[in-house]
C-alpha cells in the first residue's frame, strides 16, 4: 500500500506528469475562450442555453459555462501545484547543499572533457595558478588543490544562480498562485450606475451588483467606509468622427471617520485608466449613459417630474433604451408607464424611424410609448429598464426634441425636459493583489536568471618543469564542461583558454591544440 | 484632431518599400540558398573536413562531425543517389557567399525603413504606433527581422536561411497592408495609457522573436525527416522533407530554436504581467478571463510545457519542437481569429 503511494507520489512530482499537466491546464482554458462565460456576460450564457437546447445543457452540466471556476480546472491546477511542491522541495535542499560543496577535484584526464587544451607557462605552478584566479575573477568559484609532484589543480565553478534562479520563479509561481487564491477570499466588486448629481456609499445595499468573496460574503470583513457624495459632472469627448477620446468623472467624496462621522469632502476627478484609490479599495469608472428627464402631466391632473437611467443599445452610436414608471393612486389603473429609446444624434431611416448616427448629443430625440394602467401589477420588485405590459395599454406614442410635449386623448401630457449623463462605476477591494505584484516582478527576474545564466566547470592541472630537464616549461592543462544549455561552449571555451595563456610568461609559443582531437 | 496625413501618407509608402526591400532580400536569400555553400549534406563523407566560414571571421577548420551529425551514410550511397561533391567549385562558393552579403544589406536597408514607417506612424498619429492590428503586424514583423539579424550575429552560418523568415515577415506585413490596414486615429480612452507603450512592446517583441523560432523549429523538423527519410531505402523524397538537404544540422536549428524561446519567454512573461497591472487600472481586476488574456495564458502554459519538454528525457527534439509549434499556433489564434472574430475587452482591431 506504502509502496503503491510512493509509486503515485513519484509518478505525480515526474516532469512528465507536470508537462502533461501544463497541457492539460491549457486544453482546458480553450472552451473558456470560446463559449459564453457566466461570471463575464451572464446574458449570453442564457442565450446559448435557449438556442443549442439538449446541448446546450449538457454543455451547462459539464461547467462549461464557468471554465475557470468549475472543479475539473481547479482539479488540474491543483494537481500541478502539487505536483510542484513535490519536485520544488528536493530541488532546493539539493541546490543548497551543491551551494554549500566545493567544486570537484579534477579528472585524471583533462583531455577526455568536451572542450579541453594545453599550453607551457614559464611560471611555477602557485604562481600561475594565483594569475589564474585572478583572471578568472569573481565569477568563478575556484578551489586549488595539490596533487602528488608537485601539480597544482584549480576547480572553477560559475552559474550557480541559475538554479536559482530557476527556484525563485518556481516559487514566485506558488506564492503567486496563494495570493491569488487569498485575494478571491477576501475581495469584493460593487457596481453602480450613477446619474450626474447623485452619489452612494461603499455598502452592500447601495450597488446595483455585488460580487463579494467569501469572506466578504460571510461578513469576516466589512467594505471600506467611504462615499462617493456626488457624481458632480460627467464629460464624454469625441473626435469629429464619432471616435471616444476622453471620458471623466468629477466626483466628491468623503472617507468615514473611525468615530462614524464625515470626513472632509475631497474633489477627484476618475478618468478610463486612473481610477480613485483610496486605502485598499479602488473606484472606477467603467461605462456611462444618458439619463433622459421627462414631466408627466397624470390621469388625475397631478404632475410628475422622472429621470430614468437608458442603457445604451448600440455601443457605437449610443442609441439607448429604457423605461418611466409613474405611479398614480393605488389601484386606480391609472399609471402611467413609458418605453422609449434616446438617440443622441438622431437620423430620420424615413418612415418616421429613428436611430442614432453619433454617441455626441447633438439635439437628441425621445421615442416614446405611453401605456396606461397597473405598472407594477404582482408588487413585486421589477426591472427599471423596461414595463411589464401584462395590465397595461398603450395609449399613444411620440418622438420628442428637448422642450417638446405630447398630448395623449385621454389628456395625458409627457414633456421631453432634457437629460443628465450617468456613469456607472465600480468599486475593487482586493488585499492581495500589491503582494501579487511583487511576486510577478520575481518571477520574471527568476526567469531571466534561470534562462540566461550558464552552469560552467573548468578545470586547470598545473604541472611544474621536470627538474632533470633544464629549461622544459611548467603545462597547463585545462578542461572545461558546459553543466546547462551548451549554447556556444565552445567559442566561449575558446575565449577562456586565450585569457588563461594570457596570462603565461611563456617563453615560447606554446599551444599544443586548443581542440580535443 | 493630432493627425498629421503628410506623415501618415510618407509612413505608408515606406511601408510598402520595406515590404519590397524585404523581397528582394528574400530574393538574394534564395539565390544564396540556390548557389549554397552547402551541397547535399547526406553525401557528405565524415572523414572530410569542411571549410565554415563565417561572416567576416576568419576560415574555421572543423571536421564534418563538429558541424554536421550525420548518419553513416557512405559516399556515393547505395540507394541509387549519386553522391554530389560538397566542396562547391570556388566560382560558386564566391557567388553564395556574394549574394549572401547583399541579402544582409537588403534586410538591414528593409528593416531600417521599416523603422521609420512605424515611428512616422507615431508622429502622425502622436501616440505610439502600435494601436491596432496593422500597427502591430508592422512591430512584430520587424522585431522578428531584428531576431534573426540578431540570430545572425551570433551564429552567422544561418545566413542563407532568411527567406524562411523574410517570407513570413513578407506575408504578415502584406496581411497588414491590406486585410488590416486602419487609418492611423487617435486612441480610444482605454488606450491612452503608458502601459500601452510597455505591455504592448514586450507582446510585438517576444512575439516578433518567437516567429522567428517557429520557422526554425520548422526547418529542424524537416532536417530530421530528411536525416530518417536518407537512412530509409527505396523512400522517395519529397518537397519540402527535400529542403532538408541544403539545412544545417538538427543539432544547430534545434538550439537555435530554443536560444529564442529562451530570450522571448521572459518578455512575453513581462508583457503578461505589464497587461495585467493596466488590466488593473483600466477594468477593474488585474485578471478576468476574457478571451484575449485566456489565449495569452494557453500560449504561456505552452512554451513554458516547451522549455520543460526539452529538459525531459523521451520529450527532447522532435515532441518539443511540436510543442514549441503549438505554442505558436495558440499565439497567431490569439492575435488573429480573437481579436477578429471573438469580441471581448482587447477589441482594438481598427477593423469593422
Amino acid at each position: 500500500m506504502i509502496r503503491i503511494a510512493r509509486k503515485a507520489w513519484r509518478r505525480l512530482i515526474s516532469m512528465r506528469t507536470a508537462l502533461v499537466l501544463l497541457f492539460l491546464l491549457a486544453l482546458a482554458a480553450v472552451p473558456g475562450s470560446l463559449l459564453p462565460q457566466r461570471p463575464l456576460n451572464p446574458t449570453k450564457v442564457d442565450a446559448y442555453l435557449r438556442t443549442h437546447g439538449a446541448w446546450g445543457r449538457f454543455l451547462d452540466r459539464l461547467g462549461l459555462y464557468d471554465v475557470f471556476g468549475s472543479a475539473w480546472f481547479a482539479a488540474i491546477y491543483l494537481l500541478l501545484f502539487v505536483s510542484l511542491v513535490g519536485c520544488l522541495v528536493p530541488r532546493i535542499r539539493q541546490h543548497a547543499k551543491a551551494m554549500a560543496r566545493k567544486p570537484l577535484p579534477a579528472p585524471k584526464n583533462l583531455d577526455r572533457l568536451p572542450e579541453s587544451g594545453r599550453f607551457d607557462s614559464g611560471d611555477a605552478p602557485v604562481a600561475y595558478a594565483s594569475a589564474a584566479r585572478a583572471t578568472l575573477g569573481r565569477r568563478w568559484r575556484i578551489v586549488q588543490r595539490e596533487e602528488p609532484g608537485g601539480v597544482v589543480t584549480l576547480s572553477a565553478e560559475k552559474g550557480y544562480s541559475r538554479e536559482t534562479g530557476n527556484l525563485i520563479f518556481h516559487v514566485a509561481l506558488l506564492s503567486a498562485l496563494i495570493l491569488i487564491a487569498v485575494g478571491r477570499l477576501f475581495s469584493y466588486q460593487g457596481s453602480v450606475i450613477v446619474q450626474q448629481g447623485q452619489g452612494f456609499c461603499n455598502s452592500p445595499t447601495s450597488y446595483d451588483a455585488w460580487r463579494p468573496g467569501r469572506m466578504a460574503a460571510d461578513g469576516h470583513i466589512g467594505p471600506a467606509p467611504f462615499c462617493i457624495d456626488s457624481l458632480d459632472k460627467f464629460t464624454a469627448t469625441y473626435t469629429d468622427t464619432g471616435e471616444p477620446s476622453k471620458f471623466k468623472a468629477d466626483v466628491t467624496y468623503s472617507k468615514v471617520r473611525s468615530d462614524g462621522t464625515d470626513g472632509p469632502p475631497i474633489k477627484h476627478t476618475i478618468t478610463v485608466n486612473h481610477p480613485l484609490r483610496l486605502s485598499g479599495d479602488r473606484v472606477y469608472l467603467i461605462g456611462h449613459g444618458f439619463a433622459p428627464q421627462i414631466t408627466v402631466r397624470m390621469p388625475d391632473g397631478s404632475v410628475q417630474h422622472d429621470q430614468a437611467t437608458f442603457i445604451p443599445s448600440q455601443p457605437t452610436t449610443l442609441l439607448s433604451e429604457g423605461a418611466f414608471q409613474e405611479q398614480g393612486k393605488p389601484d386606480a389603473k391609472q399609471d402611467i408607464g413609458i418605453e422609449g429609446f434616446f438617440a443622441p444624434t438622431p437620423q430620420d431611416m424615413g418612415n418616421g424611424v429613428i436611430t442614432s448616427s453619433a454617441p455626441q448629443v447633438d439635439n437628441p430625440v425621445l421615442g416614446i410609448f405611453v401605456y396606461q394602467g397597473t405598472v407594477n401589477p404582482n408588487g413585486q420588485p421589477q426591472s427599471v429598464f423596461s414595463l411589464n405590459k401584462s395590465k397595461l395599454t398603450q395609449i399613444g406614442q411620440a418622438n420628442l426634441r428637448i422642450g417638446q410635449t405630447t398630448r395623449m386623448p385621454n389628456g395625458v401630457t409627457v414633456t421631453f425636459d432634457g437629460w443628465v449623463p450617468w456613469a456607472s462605476m465600480q468599486v475593487s477591494h482586493d488585499p492581495t493583489q500589491g503582494y501579487l505584484l511583487f511576486a510577478a516582478v520575481a518571477m520574471v527576474v527568476g526567469l531571466i536568471g534561470s534562462l540566461s545564466i550558464r552552469r560552467r566547470r573548468l578545470w586547470l592541472r598545473i604541472t611544474p618543469a621536470v627538474a632533470e630537464n633544464q629549461g622544459s616549461p611548467t603545462v597547463v592543462s585545462v578542461g572545461g564542461l558546459a553543466r546547462s544549455d551548451s549554447g556556444n561552449f565552445t567559442t566561449e571555451f575558446a575565449g577562456l583558454l586565450d585569457r588563461l595563456r594570457g596570462v603565461a610568461t611563456v617563453a615560447e609559443p606554446g599551444l599544443v591544440s586548443a581542440r580535443k582531437e | 484632431m493630432a493627425v498629421n496625413s503628410g506623415m501618415a501618407h510618407l509612413s505608408d509608402g515606406l511601408f510598402t518599400t520595406a515590404i519590397a526591400t524585404y523581397t528582394l532580400a528574400m530574393a538574394t536569400y534564395t539565390a544564396e540558398y540556390a548557389f549554397g555553400r552547402r551541397g547535399r549534406v547526406a553525401a557528405t563523407s565524415r572523414a572530410e573536413a569542411r571549410v565554415l566560414v563565417g561572416a567576416g571571421g576568419p576560415d574555421v577548420e572543423v571536421p564534418a562531425s563538429d558541424l554536421e551529425v550525420l548518419p553513416e551514410v557512405p559516399a556515393g550511397d547505395g540507394f541509387g543517389r549519386p553522391a554530389s561533391n560538397t566542396r562547391l567549385d570556388g566560382q560558386k562558393r564566391v557567388a553564395g557567399e556574394r549574394f549572401g552579403r547583399i541579402a544582409v544589406a537588403l534586410t538591414i536597408l528593409g528593416a531600417t525603413v521599416h523603422a521609420a514607417s512605424i515611428a512616422l506612424r507615431g508622429i502622425a498619429a502622436d501616440r505610439v504606433p502600435w494601436g491596432n492590428m496593422y500597427e502591430f503586424s508592422a512591430v512584430v514583423g520587424f522585431v522578428a527581422v531584428a531576431a534573426f539579424l540578431g540570430a545572425l550575429w551570433r551564429a552567422p552560418q544561418i545566413r542563407y536561411l532568411g527567406v524562411f523568415v523574410m517570407l513570413p515577415v513578407i506575408l504578415l506585413m502584406f496581411l497588414a497592408g491590406t486585410v488590416l490596414y486602419a487609418k492611423d486615429a487617435p486612441l480610444v480612452p482605454a488606450l491612452q495609457s503608458y502601459w500601452l507603450a510597455i505591455h504592448v512592446t514586450a507582446a510585438a517583441s517576444s512575439e516578433g522573436i518567437l516567429v522567428t523560432s517557429s520557422v526554425f523549429t520548422m526547418l529542424f523538423l524537416i532536417r530530421q525527416r530528411y536525416d530518417v527519410a536518407i537512412t530509409t531505402p527505396d523512400k522517395r523524397i519529397r518537397f519540402p522533407v527535400s529542403m532538408g538537404a541544403r539545412l544545417p544540422s538538427p543539432e544547430t536549428l534545434d538550439k537555435v530554436a530554443y536560444r529564442t524561446v529562451a530570450f522571448a519567454f521572459p518578455i512575453y512573461t513581462f508583457g503578461v504581467i505589464a497587461g495585467a497591472i493596466w488590466a488593473e487600472a483600466a477594468w477593474g481586476r488585474y485578471w478576468g478571463w476574457d478571451p484575449k488574456e485566456t489565449w495569452a495564458f494557453i500560449a504561456w502554459v505552452i512554451y513554458a510545457a516547451y522549455l520543460h519538454a526539452r529538459a525531459t528525457a523521451g520529450w527532447k527534439g522532435r515532441s518539443a519542437a511540436w510543442i514549441n509549434l503549438l505554442g505558436f499556433g495558440a499565439m497567431t489564434f490569439n492575435f488573429f481569429v480573437v481579436n477578429i472574430v471573438i469580441s471581448g475587452l482587447h477589441s482594438y482591431a481598427g477593423l469593422n
